[in-house]
C-alpha cells in the first residue's frame, strides 16, 4: 500500500484537470461531487497507506518514494520525492478527512454561485498542494507546495473578486507569503551552500558539517517563512482579510490547514532547531507574542469571522511556543484538535451567516440558539473546546502545551495562562452575542446586501427569519462536533490513540522532557480548568444581556493595535512615493536624459552629420539590408562555388 | 543524406530568409489578402519542423558544439560562414521557431499584410543566424541585421509615437553594435599578433592572451551591445518606448526573442572570450542586475500602462538572467540559460494576451479597463497562469530558471543573491495590483461585453501554457541538454582566470593546459577540457591556412 503514496496527491489533482476541463459542463452540483469524491477517495488512500505504514516497525518508521528528477544540474539533484512517517502521515490524515468534510459542506454553502464549477477547482488544487507540502522529501519539494498553497489561497480569498476588498485581501494575502517565501528561500540557499543536498535526511545528518551559526540563521530564516504562512507577528496582518473568502475557505485554508503549514515545517526540521537554542527561543517568544497579541485584539472584533481570524492567529502563536520549548508532540496535538475545533466553528459560523443571509456582524446577532439549534449545539461544543474546557480536547492540548511551558520557560507561561484566559472570554462574549441575547438581527437595515455579492439565491431582498442550513452543511458540523469533542483521547498514552506513541519516535531525543512530578501537573491541570471556567462564566455573562460595552472594546483593539496603518505609513506610502519618484524622475529624465544628451551631443556637433542622422535613418536602414543581404549572399555563393 | 550531414543549421536560417523573399515577389494584387500570411506562417512552421529535427537529432550529454559546418568565405580575411549549435543555444533556436509561428497567427495587423510577413521573415532569418552562428563576423552582420526589419515593423504598424521609438531603439542599438565591431576586429587582431592567424572564428578566438586592460577593454565594447540589446540597466530607457510603440507582434519578438540576443551573446561571446574580464567585472554586472531586477520592478508599479508595465517587468527578469550568468557557476548559468527561454515564453503570452486585449478594447491604459474577468474567464485565467509564472511560482517554468539562479549565485556571491531575492516580492506587488486593476472589481459598461478568448485564440496560446507547465514540472530534458555545455563554459572561464599568461606568446601551442582548476568547489582535471574541445576548430584551423 506504501508505494501508492503518490495517488494522496494525485485524486485531488485529477479532480482539478476534471474540473480544468469540463467544469462548467459539470455545473452546480456535478462539479462539487466530484471534487468532494476525489478528496475523499484521496482520504480512503491515506488510511491504507497508514495502515500500511504502522506495519513498519517504530524506529525506522518511514517510506521514501522517488517520482521523478526534478531539478539536476551539476551537483544540484532534486527529486520529486515523497516522505511519509508518523509526523507527515498525521498531517495528511487530518488535512484528508477535513477538506473531505468541507468540500462535502461546501455543495451546499457555494450552492447558487456563479463560479460554482471554479470554486471546486481551486479547492481541489488546493488539497493537492497541502498534500505536496506535507509529503515533500526535500525543501524545494515542500517549497512547491507552500507557494502552491498560498497561490490557492490568493485566488479563493479574492473568489469574489467583483468585490474590491476580496481582491485586495488576495493581493495582501499573496505578497505577506511572499515576503515571508524570502526567508524560506534564502534558508533552502544556505542549506544547499553548507551540505549540497536539500533532502531533509541527508541534511539532517550532517548538521555538524553545517556550523551552528548557520543553522541558527537557517533556522530563522524559516521562521521568516513560517510568519508569513501561519501569520505570526510580524507578518500576521493578512490573516484577518483573508476573511473575504466563502466562509469553508476560511474554515479549511485560513484555520486548520494551510496556516498550520509553518508547525509542519518546524516540526519537521526538529533537529535543526535542536542544534539551536537561540532560533528556539526565538520561536518561543515569537509564539508567545503573537498568542497575546491576536488574543488582545479578538476580545473587540464585530465581525464574526474575525474574531475567528484572530483567535487563529492565537491559537497558532501557542503551537509556536510549544516548539520552541521543544515541545513538538504538544504543538502537533493542538494543531490536530485546533483543526476540529477551528474548522467546526468556522463551518458553524458559515451556518450562521448563510441562515442570516450573509450578516457577518456579531452585534446584529443574537438569540440564534432558538432558530439554528443544530448549528448552536455544534458550535457551542467548538466554543468550549477552544475555551479549553475539561474534559474536551482543546483542555488537553492546550494543558500539555502550557505544563511544557512551564517547566522550560515560566515567564512565557504566564503570557500563556493569561492569554488562555482571554480565549475562553472572547469565544464565550461571540456565542454570547450571536446565540443568546435578545434577536438583534430583525432591526438590521436593508443596507445589508451590500455584503451581499455572491449568494444569488438570497437576492429576494427582504429580511426573513434565520433559518437552519440543509443537512449537507450540518452532517460536517456533527462530524466535526465529535472529533472536535472527543480528540483528548489522543492525551491518553499507551491506549492505541496515543498521539505520543504514534510521532514521538519521530523527535527521539529532540524532544523536550518536562519531568515535572505529577503533583505539578496535577496542580498546573486544575489552574488551567479553573482559568477557562471562570473566564466562560465572565464572557457569557458580560455579553448575553448587552450588545454594547464601549469600555471592553476600545478603538485601539478593535483597530488591531493600528498596524495595518503602521506599515502603510512605514512601508506602504514610501515605497508608493519612491517608485513614483523612480518612474518619473529617474527613468525619464535622469538615465534617459542622460541618453537623450549624449545624442544632442553628437547632433550639436556638426551639422553635417545633424542631417544624416535625423533625415535619412530610414535610408540609412535600408542601406544596411542591401549592404547584408549583398554580404550574405556573396558569402553563399562563395561556399558553394568555392 | 545522413542525418548528420544535412545542413540542418543552414536550412534553419535560410528558410525563412527565402521565405521572405518568396513573400515580397508575390504580387500584392493577384492574390486575396489572407495568401501572404498563409505563406508566411506555412514557412514559419516548416522552419518549426527543421528547429524540431534539430533538437531531435541534438545528442545530450556532451557540451561541444553540434552540427558544425564551416565553409570559408575570405581567406585573407578568415571570415567563415560557421555555424553550429550547444546547448546554450539548442534551445533559444527552439523558442525561437516555436514563437514566430504562435506571432504570426497570434497578432497580425490589417495594413499591408505582405510586407509584414517579409519583415517577420526576414527577422526570424536573422535570430536564428545570431543563434548559431560561431563566426564573430558572421553573427555581428546577423545581428546588425535583426535591427532593420525590427526598425520598418515597428515604424511601420507601429501606434502613435512609432517614429520616435523606432529610431530611438534604432540609434541606441547601433550605437552599442559600432562598440562591437570594434571590439571583434581588435580581438581577431590580437590573435593574429599572438599566432600569425587572421580568424574570426569563435573557438580559436577562446585562446587568445589578452592583458588585464585589454581584456576590460575588449569587454566592455562587446557588453555595450549585448547591454544595450537585452537590455541591462541603465541601457534600457529605449525599451519601454520601443515596447509600448510596437504592434503586437513586434513587441513580442524584441522583447521574447531579440532581448536574448543580448544575454545570449554576453554567454556566447563575453564569457568565451574574455574569461578573465567576466570574472573581474562580474561584481559591476551583478550590481546592475541587481538594480535592474529591483529598479525595473519597482519602475513597473508605478506605470499605468500595461505595455510599459510588462516593459519594466521584463527589465527585471533580464536582471536575473545576467544575474545568473555572472554567477559563472553550473547552476547560476544554466538557471540563465533557461531562464531567457522561459521569459521567452513568458513574455510572449502576456504580450499576445495584451495584444487581444487592445483589439477588443483600443486600449491597455490599466485605468480604463476593469473587471475583465466577469466577461472574459478563459482570457483571465490564461493570463493568471502566465503572470505567476512571471512571479516565480513553483510548478511553473519560471520558477525553476530563477530559483537556479539564485541558488547559483547566492554560492558564488551571497548578498547579491539576498538582495535579487527580495526583488521577487515587488515583482508580486505590481503584477496582482495589475491585475487586480484590469481583471477584478465591477466590470463598467464597455467591460461588460468584452468578448472571451475565441477558439482559435485559445488554440494559439495553449502550446505556450502547455510548455510554461511543462517547464515547471518536468525541466530535466531540458537542464540535461543546457548543463554539459554551460559545464564546458564554466571549466573554460576557471582554467583560463587561473592560468598564467606564459611568456612568449607566439611558441605557445593552443593545446592542453595542465591545470587544476575549480568546478563548483570540486577539483577537476582540466585536460579535459581541450580534449573534448569542439569539431570545429579543427577544420576552421585547416581552412584557414
Amino acid at each position: 500500500m506504501l508505494h501508492v503514496t503518490y495517488l494522496i496527491i494525485l485524486l485531488p489533482l485529477v479532480g482539478f484537470g476534471v474540473l480544468v476541463a469540463a467544469g462548467r459542463r459539470l455545473g452546480d452540483p456535478a462539479a462539487g461531487v466530484v471534487a468532494t469524491a476525489m478528496v475523499g477517495a484521496s482520504f480512503l488512500v491515506s488510511i491504507g497507506v497508514y495502515l500500511a505504514l504502522l506495519q513498519v516497525d517504530a524506529p525506522v518508521r518511514s517510506y521514501s518514494q522517488n517520482l521523478w528528477t526534478w531539478i539536476p544540474v551539476d551537483r544540484l539533484q532534486v527529486h520529486a520525492g515523497l516522505y511519509v512517517d508518523p509526523l507527515s502521515m498525521t498531517m495528511v490524515l487530518f488535512i484528508t478527512g477535513i477538506s473531505t468534510l468541507i468540500h462535502l459542506y461546501s455543495i451546499g454553502y457555494m450552492k447558487g454561485d456563479k463560479d460554482y464549477p471554479k470554486f471546486f477547482l481551486y479547492m481541489n488544487l488546493f488539497v493537492a498542494s497541502m498534500l505536496i507540502l506535507v509529503l515533500g522529501s526535500n525543501l524545494l519539494v515542500t517549497f512547491v507546495g507552500w507557494e502552491g498553497v498560498g497561490t490557492c489561497s490568493y485566488w479563493l480569498v479574492s473568489f469574489w473578486f467583483t468585490r474590491e476588498s476580496a481582491a485586495s485581501a488576495g493581493k495582501k494575502a499573496f505578497v505577506y507569503n511572499r515576503i515571508g517565501d524570502v526567508g524560506f528561500l534564502l534558508a533552502i540557499f544556505l542549506v544547499y551552500e553548507k551540505v549540497h543536498s536539500l533532502d531533509y535526511q541527508v541534511v539532517f545528518a550532517r548538521i555538524g558539517e553545517i556550523g551552528s551559526a548557520n543553522v541558527t540563521a537557517i533556522c530563522l530564516l524559516l521562521l521568516v517563512g513560517v510568519m508569513g504562512k501561519s501569520a505570526q507577528i510580524p507578518l500576521f496582518p493578512w490573516l484577518a482579510d483573508a476573511m473575504e473568502g466563502p466562509t469553508p475557505v476560511s474554515a479549511l485554508i485560513h484555520a486548520a490547514t494551510m496556516v498550520t503549514a509553518g508547525v509542519y515545517l518546524l516540526c519537521r526540521v526538529n533537529p535543526l532547531l535542536h542544534a539551536s537554542p537561540d532560533a528556539a527561543l526565538t520561536i518561543a517568544i515569537v509564539g508567545a507574542a503573537t498568542a497575546f497579541m491576536a488574543a488582545t485584539i479578538a476580545c473587540a472584533q464585530q465581525d464574526i469571522k474575525k474574531v475567528l481570524a484572530y483567535s487563529t492567529v492565537s491559537q497558532l502563536g501557542y503551537m509556536f511556543l510549544a516548539i520552541g520549548c521543544g515541545a513538538y508532540t504538544a504543538a502537533i496535538f493542538l494543531m490536530v484538535a485546533h483543526a476540529f475545533f477551528k474548522g467546526l466553528l468556522f463551518l458553524g459560523a458559515g451556518s450562521v451567516i448563510h441562515g442570516l443571509h450573509d450578516e457577518q456582524d456579531l452585534k446584529r446577532m443574537g438569540n440564534l440558539r432558538a432558530y439554528l439549534p443544530v448549528t448552536f449545539i455544534t458550535f457551542a461544543i467548538g466554543w468550549l473546546c477552544i475555551a479549553a474546557v475539561p474534559p474536551l480536547s482543546g483542555f488537553w492540548a492546550k494543558g500539555d502545551i502550557l505544563d511544557n511551558t512551564w517547566a522550560a520557560h515560566p515567564a512565557l507561561w504566564v503570557v500563556g495562562i493569561v492569554t488562555a484566559a482571554m480565549t475562553a472570554y472572547y469565544m464565550s462574549r461571540l456565542t454570547g452575542l450571536a446565540f443568546f441575547g435578545t434577536d438583534r438581527w430583525s432591526e438590521r437595515a436593508t443596507d445589508a446586501h451590500e455584503l451581499d455579492a455572491a449568494h444569488a439565491h438570497h437576492a429576494d431582498g427582504a429580511v426573513s427569519e434565520p433559518h437552519e442550513s440543509p443537512w449537507i452543511m450540518t452532517v460536517p458540523l456533527w462530524i466535526l462536533a465529535f472529533f472536535a469533542a472527543a480528540a483528548g483521547v489522543m492525551a491518553i498514552s499507551g491506549s492505541n490513540f496515543s498521539l505520543a506513541n504514534w510521532v514521538d519516535p519521530v523527535f527521539g531525543s529532540n524532544l523536550y522532557q518536562n519531568n515535572l512530578s505529577s503533583a505539578a501537573l496535577w496542580v498546573l491541570a486544575v489552574v488551567d480548568a479553573a482559568v477557562a471556567v471562570v473566564f466562560v462564566l465572565v464572557g457569557l455573562r458580560l455579553w448575553t444581556q448587552r450588545s454594547e460595552r464601549p469600555a471592553l472594546e476600545g478603538s485601539f483593539l478593535r483597530g488591531a493595535w493600528y498596524v495595518n496603518e503602521l506599515y502603510d505609513t512605514v512601508f506602504g506610502r514610501p515605497s508608493e512615493r519612491l517608485a513614483a519618484f523612480c518612474a518619473d524622475v529617474i527613468d525619464p529624465k535622469v538615465i534617459d536624459g542622460a541618453v537623450n544628451g549624449v545624442a544632442g551631443a553628437f547632433r550639436g556637433s556638426g551639422t553635417l552629420l545633424r542631417k544624416t542622422q535625423t533625415g535619412y535613418v530610414r535610408n540609412y536602414v535600408l542601406g544596411i539590408t542591401f549592404g547584408t543581404v549583398v554580404v550574405l549572399g556573396f558569402m553563399l555563393t562563395r561556399m558553394w562555388w568555392g | 543524406m545522413t542525418a548528420t550531414s544535412f545542413p540542418y543549421l543552414t536550412t534553419l536560417v535560410l528558410l525563412p530568409a527565402v521565405g521572405a523573399g518568396v513573400v515580397a515577389l508575390i504580387p500584392r494584387k493577384t492574390v486575396a489578402s489572407w495568401f501572404h500570411e498563409a505563406v508566411g506562417v506555412a514557412v514559419t512552421v516548416l522552419t518549426l519542423a527543421v528547429a524540431a529535427a534539430v533538437l531531435f537529432a541534438f545528442k545530450s550529454g556532451t557540451g561541444a558544439y553540434q552540427m558544425v559546418s564551416t565553409h570559408v568565405w575570405a581567406t585573407g580575411l578568415g571570415i567563415h560562414w560557421s555555424v553550429g549549435i550547444d546547448g546554450i543555444s539548442l534551445f533559444l533556436v527552439v523558442l525561437t521557431a516555436v514563437l514566430f509561428p504562435l506571432t504570426m497567427l497570434g497578432a497580425r495587423v490589417r495594413r499591408d499584410p505582405r510586407s509584414f510577413v517579409a519583415w517577420v521573415l526576414l527577422l526570424e532569418s536573422a535570430c536564428m543566424g545570431s543563434f548559431v552562428s560561431l563566426d564573430l563576423i558572421l553573427f555581428f552582420l546577423f545581428f546588425e541585421l535583426t535591427l532593420v526589419p525590427s526598425y520598418f515593423l515597428i515604424g511601420g504598424w507601429g501606434y502613435a509615437r512609432r517614429g520616435y521609438a523606432a529610431i530611438k531603439f534604432f540609434v541606441y542599438t547601433f550605437a552599442g553594435s559600432a562598440f562591437l565591431l570594434v571590439g571583434i576586429v581588435s580581438i581577431a587582431f590580437i590573435h593574429k599578433s599572438q599566432t600569425g592567424v587572421l580568424t574570426f572564428a569563435l573557438p580559436p578566438l577562446m585562446h587568445t592572451h589578452l592583458s588585464g586592460t585589454e581584456g576590460v577593454l575588449l569587454f566592455l565594447a562587446f557588453t555595450a551591445a549585448f547591454a544595450v540589446k537585452a537590455p541591462i540597466f541603465p541601457f534600457h530607457t529605449w525599451s519601454p518606448d520601443a515596447y509600448s510603440e510596437s504592434p503586437t507582434a513586434a513587441a513580442i519578438l524584441l522583447v521574447a526573442v531579440m532581448a536574448k540576443l543580448g544575454t545570449y551573446g554576453i554567454i556566447r561571446f563575453d564569457l568565451n572570450l574574455f574569461p578573465q574580464a567576466s570574472r573581474t567585472l562580474a561584481p559591476v554586472l551583478l550590481t546592475l542586475a541587481v538594480i535592474g531586477i529591483t529598479y525595473g520592478a519597482l519602475v513597473a508599479c508605478a506605470q499605468r500602462d500595461l505595455k510599459r508595465l510588462l516593459a519594466y517587468s521584463s527589465l527585471a527578469q533580464i536582471g536575473f538572467i545576467a544575474l545568473g550568468t555572472f554567477a559563472l557557476n553550473s547552476q547560476g548559468l544554466s538557471g540563465g540559460v533557461l531562464q531567457m527561454v522561459n521569459h521567452g515564453l513568458v513574455i510572449a503570452t502576456l504580450f499576445i494576451l495584451v495584444g487581444w486585449i487592445y483589439e477588443r478594447r483600443k486600449t491597455w491604459q490599466i485605468g480604463s479597463l476593469k473587471g475583465l474577468q466577469s466577461p472574459a474567464p478563459v482570457l483571465a485565467g490564461v493570463f493568471t497562469v502566465a503572470m505567476l509564472a512571471s512571479i516565480g511560482v513553483p510548478g511553473l517554468n519560471g520558477f525553476v530558471g530563477e530559483f537556479l539562479i539564485l541558488i547559483g549565485t547566492f554560492v558564488a556571491h551571497r548578498w547579491w543573491a539576498v538582495a535579487a531575492t527580495a526583488g521577487v516580492v515587488i515583482a508580486a506587488v505590481y503584477l496582482l495590483w495589475g491585475y487586480q486593476q484590469v481583471f477584478h472589481g465591477e466590470p463598467a459598461e464597455v467591460d461588460s461585453t468584452t468578448r472571451d478568448l475565441s477558439l482559435n485564440e485559445r488554440l494559439i496560446v495553449a502550446p505556450l501554457i502547455v510548455l510554461i507547465v511543462l517547464l515547471g514540472v518536468f525541466p530535466k530534458p531540458v537542464l540535461d541538454r543546457i548543463t554539459p555545455s554551460v559545464n564546458r563554459l564554466v571549466v573554460h572561464v576557471d582554467t583560463v582566470t587561473h592560468t598564467p599568461i606564459p611568456a612568449g606568446l607566439r611558441e605557445r601551442p593552443l593545446v592542453a593546459v595542465k591545470a587544476p582548476c575549480m568546478l563548483n568547489g570540486v577539483q577537476v582535471s582540466c585536460s579535459v577540457v581541450d580534449s573534448a574541445s569542439p569539431g570545429a576548430p579543427a577544420t576552421t584551423k585547416g581552412a584557414s591556412k
